[in-house]
């Protein structure tokens, strides 16, 4: 009974985490793959309770500590330094956009500087929550 | 692997587990689900900050069940701890870069506390 139950959850988490994968590679931003990555993460930890579950083990509860630790500095860290991605930006490219790009970064000085304001860092300081924030 | 004495509430502890573990692999399972087929950012946020917080929870229950030693049972309550410590402090980050950054729909939020004043 223990075993069909332990493959049954075992088959269930891995589909969870192929899931969790195709929104990594879906996105369409970052956030998005952050919060894929947090399930992920939790997804690993699942998998870790399983064959401890199976094995009767308590020598890998120390990992799952550890994990659930640390697990949710990557999305925290997404989310303090996203920026406003221009249109598009959030998927992977295909070559022809690569090459595109590539040609569009040899235009002159000036432009350049105008099209990094456009996509400056939203500052998530206190202090810009006001209305210029909500712009945002 | 740990000797267990044969017993009855042995078995009983471990239909138990079995049953939380398999409630729990379905949530995550759930949470899974949802980061795929939800449209917005806010609504995947939730996937992931509540059938995947419950899900983990009912999972180290079965383990604490299955093993049955209280330092192992420590562990899991300190594991339990962190992920609800955690999640929303993650989900808050990522909610606020999302409205920051434009991914969230302004609509969407009833009331919009970081909208305008009227």
């Amino acid at each position: 009974m223990m075993l069909a139950a332990v493959i049954a959850a075992a088959v269930l988490v891995a589909v969870a985490a192929l899931l969790a994968l195709v929104r990594v590679e879906r996105g369409p931003s970052m956030l998005d793959r952050a919060v894929a990555l947090d399930t992920l993460t939790v997804t690993l930890v699942c998998a870790i309770a399983i064959e401890a579950i199976w094995s009767r083990r308590t020598e890998t509860i120390p990992i799952l500590v550890a994990l659930s630790m640390v697990g949710f500095v990557g999305s925290v860290t997404m989310a303090r330094f996203a920026a406003k991605e221009p249109e598009g930006e959030g998927r992977v490219r295909t070559r022809e956009e690569v090459a595109a790009q590539a040609r569009a970064a040899d235009v002159p000085r000036g432009e350049q500087r105008h099209e990094q304001r456009d996509g400056a860092r939203v500052d998530a300081e206190d202090d810009a929550e006001s209305a210029e924030g909500g712009q945002r | 692997m740990t000797h267990v004495d044969p017993g009855v509430w042995t078995t009983v502890a471990d239909t138990v587990a079995a049953v939380c573990l398999l409630a729990g692999a379905f949530l995550t399972l759930g949470a899974g689900l949802g980061l795929v087929r939800f449209p917005s950012l806010l609504a995947r946020m939730h996937t992931v900050t509540k059938p995947q917080v419950l899900g983990l929870i009912l999972l180290l229950t079965a383990l604490a069940l299955r093993v049955r030693s209280w330092s192992a049972v420590a562990m899991l309550v300190l594991v339990v701890a962190f992920q609800l410590v955690t999640s929303p402090v993650a989900a808050h980050m990522v909610g606020r870069a999302g409205f920051r950054t434009g991914k969230v729909d302004p609509d969407d939020l009833r009331p919009n506390e970081f909208g305008e004043p009227d």
